[in-house]
């Protein structure tokens, strides 16, 4: 049984301009011990799906979802106190700006040990014992000093760090990684994936990363999710979805990768994820879509087989050529 | 820090000498003449009202008199109450104890109300609470002191008859006053209801003090809060399983008092003018009464010396909270 299972979760905001559908119907599943990535640009309702999923999203978000189960217990039927005995503790998140994702009036090992004091029955003693060990699980040089160092005293790369370390605290069965190197430096970004697939495998742990970088897919996953406006289009093992990606979008987006580029100046897919208030009838890829005919424009698509990456595409691309292209 | 301290006391520097100059020139400006006012019914003939003129030094050029009025400033002498002959410096501090116990009462009645309230309405954005507490902020703060003073004295003494109408304590009671704070001494003394007494004669005053401040901290706490929520490290908490004690009074309540800090800071100001009123009202024996009446009878030293002392008071409550500002803000503590 997966790990985690999520089948046809929906979440809508409740706008000024109306409601808004950030996610429409996606399913996730991940193992034990499994590193999913979760790729798409930029307002494709990565993170929206993952903030349903811990129950961090605001009062506005209406949650909807067939099937929405981890380890066991089903998140839908549960209230937010019987929630936040997971999240944390069996479920864990960091996020994408790690300097304002730690609060500033409180030191570091303050907030590392409050979770510890959450979820474990731990002393104090054996607390600051085990904050000490995780972060020099996650690389953090001198840890006692840094312990007691408030976030500002701290470097972005340092900041996520911490950040992961808190998540790891307890031990968790599944980490969501929400585009944890997006804010850094791009030397600093080669560590800090490092550090989590590397602890990924270590701890046993199951990883879900965020991604709007395919390169970095290429580096670290072994399944890989394509999310666009909301919707999943396609999933496929890495290796296969890099030589034989299905849906139109994702080989655009492989296209676009920096080492594939033919150019000098750095591609990419022309036009910007619908919003709001663009949202085209049929396929929700077409306006940017080279493939994109009357029927696409029409009607929306339906996912295809497995051995076809579940594309949602009318049209899935059938051979490496025509992926290149 | 010490630099830090340093560096505020230099900027009072101008702040002091301005009081003296404008609190010297504003009694003076008022008509009316000590000499006849101290004088009373009984009326004063022309050669005892010159010679009492020479001996005030009342003939001397004006700037004379301020040079001679700041040199003794300088020395720590504020001089002596036209009226009661006492140095203006005794009289103060004799009445301060009961100024300073119905302040800190007002301040706590604001503060111990108005965090918690700005933090619920804040929590409950939008909903029934937020909007009534919103609304009884609005009419809290803009309601003349005078006017709610007295509906409070008509509603909760006159027609309920809780509380008494004026003074610390009931005129049955007669007690040693060791520190001058009527809650303190009356428990000291061991008589039997005088700390009661001490209390319902405080709750009216209180009340009508800290209602300002109320409504501003209760206000400036809610916008404060609804800023910090809106913080990723508020999802970070969140995401840690914290329940809303832990994600509302400690992570968001901790940023968001760095500028309800500040806003308590600028209170005091408003609560010692305030004070004056309210104690007026209610014959409250404290600075704000005897500033009143120092202004109503001409009393020179003793208006000067008590609008300095208000002052330097009011100086050293700001940089207090400069300093405590820099404690809950771990981003200047440094330095
Ligand atoms: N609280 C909210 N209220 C209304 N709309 C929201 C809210 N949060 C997110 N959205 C919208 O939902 C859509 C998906 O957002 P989401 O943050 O999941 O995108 P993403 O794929 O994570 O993008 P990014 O790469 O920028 O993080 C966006 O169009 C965004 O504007
Ligand atoms: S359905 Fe049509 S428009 Fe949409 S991705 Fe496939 S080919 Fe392109
Ligand atoms: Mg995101």
């Amino acid at each position: 049984m997966a790990l985690l299972e999520i089948r046809d979760l929906s979440v809508e905001f409740a706008t000024a301009g109306g409601t808004f559908r950030a996610v429409d119907g996606v399913d996730v599943s991940v193992d034990q011990g499994e590193l999913l990535a979760i790729v798409g640009e930029s307002g494709s309702g990565k993170s929206v799906s993952m903030l349903a999923m811990m129950g961090l999203l605001p009062w506005t978000a209406t949650i909807t979802a067939e099937v929405m189960r981890f380890d066991g217990h089903d998140l839908l039927g549960m209230s937010a106190r019987q929630r936040r005995r997971i999240i944390g503790r069996d479920m864990a998140m960091i996020f994408q700006e790690p300097m304002s994702s730690l609060n500033p009036c409180f030191t570091a090992g303050f907030q590392i040990k409050e979770a510890l004091r959450l979820h474990t029955d731990l002393d104090r003693r054996a607390r600051h014992a085990r904050a000490v060990e995780l972060f020099e699980m996650v690389g953090i040089p001198d840890p006692e000093a840094r312990l007691r160092a408030f976030p500002h005293q701290l470097s972005g790369g340092m900041s996520q760090r911490v950040m992961i370390a808190m998540a790891l605290a307890c031990d968790p069965k599944l980490l969501i990684a929400d585009e944890p190197t997006t804010a850094l430096d791009v030397t600093i970004q080669a560590q800090i994936l490092e550090l989590l697939t590397t602890l990924q495998q270590e701890q046993g742990m199951a990883l879900i990363l965020i991604t709007h970088d395919m390169g970095v897919v290429a580096e670290t996953a072994e399944r890989v999710q394509v999310q666009y406006a909301g919707q999943k289009v396609e999933e496929q093992p890495a290796i296969p979805l890099f030589s034989t990606p299905r849906h139109p979008y994702t080989a655009a987006l492989l296209a676009a990768l920096p080492e594939r580029a033919t150019e000098r100046r750095l591609p990419t897919i022309p036009g910007i994820v619908p919003g709001q208030f663009d949202r085209p009838p049929g396929c929700l890829f077409a306006p940017r879509c080279r493939f994109a005919d009357d029927r696409c424009r029409s009607t929306p698509p339906k996912p295809a087989s497995p051995e076809l990456g579940l594309a949602r595409c009318h049209y899935p691309l059938t051979h490496a050529a025509e992926a290149e292209a | 820090m010490l630099k830090f301290l340093l560096s505020r006391l230099l900027t009072f520097l101008p702040t002091f000498f301005g009081v003296t100059l404008i609190s010297f020139a504003f009694i003076r400006a008022l008509p009316g003449d000590p000499i006849i006012v101290m004088a009373g019914e009984r009326g004063i003939t022309e050669e005892r009202h010159a010679e009492l003129v020479r001996q005030f030094g009342f003939d001397r050029p004006i700037w004379e008199q301020y040079l001679d009025y700041l040199w003794g400033v300088m020395q720590g002498d504020l001089g002596q109450s036209f009226v009661t002959k006492k140095p203006v410096w005794d009289e103060f501090f004799a009445l301060f104890p009961a100024t300073l116990e119905l302040s800190v009462c007002a301040m706590a009645f604001a503060v111990l109300l108005g965090l918690p309230a700005g933090v619920i309405a804040a929590v409950n954005r939008g909903k029934f609470f937020d909007r009534a507490l919103m609304s009884t902020a609005l009419v809290g703060y803009s309601m003349p002191i005078f006017w709610w003073a007295l509906l409070l004295i008509i509603v909760v003494s006159g027609w309920l008859q809780w509380t008494p109408v004026s003074g610390r304590i009931s005129l049955m009671f007669f007690f040693p006053q060791p520190t001058g704070f009527m809650l303190i001494d009356s428990l000291i003394s061991g008589e039997k209801g005088a700390f009661a007494s001490a209390v319902q004669h405080l709750i009216l005053p209180t009340v009508v003090l800290g209602t300002i401040p109320l409504a501003v901290i209760a206000r400036q706490t809610r916008s404060a809060m609804l800023e910090v929520l809106s913080e990723d490290y508020i999802r970070t908490a969140r995401a840690k399983g914290l329940g809303p004690f832990g994600i509302n009074g400690v992570h968001a309540l901790r940023n968001a008092l760095i500028p309800v800090v500040t806003v308590i800071g600028l209170s005091v100001g408003t609560l010692l003018a305030g004070a004056i009123l309210t104690e007026t009202i209610f014959s409250w024996p404290g600075i704000g009464k005897w500033m009143v009446d120092s202004i109503f009878r001409r009393d020179y030293p003793a208006v000067q010396g008590g609008l300095l002392l208000i002052a330097v008071i009011v100086m050293i409550v700001n940089l207090t909270v400069d300093v405590v500002y820099g404690f809950i803000n771990p981003r200047i503590r440094k330095g």
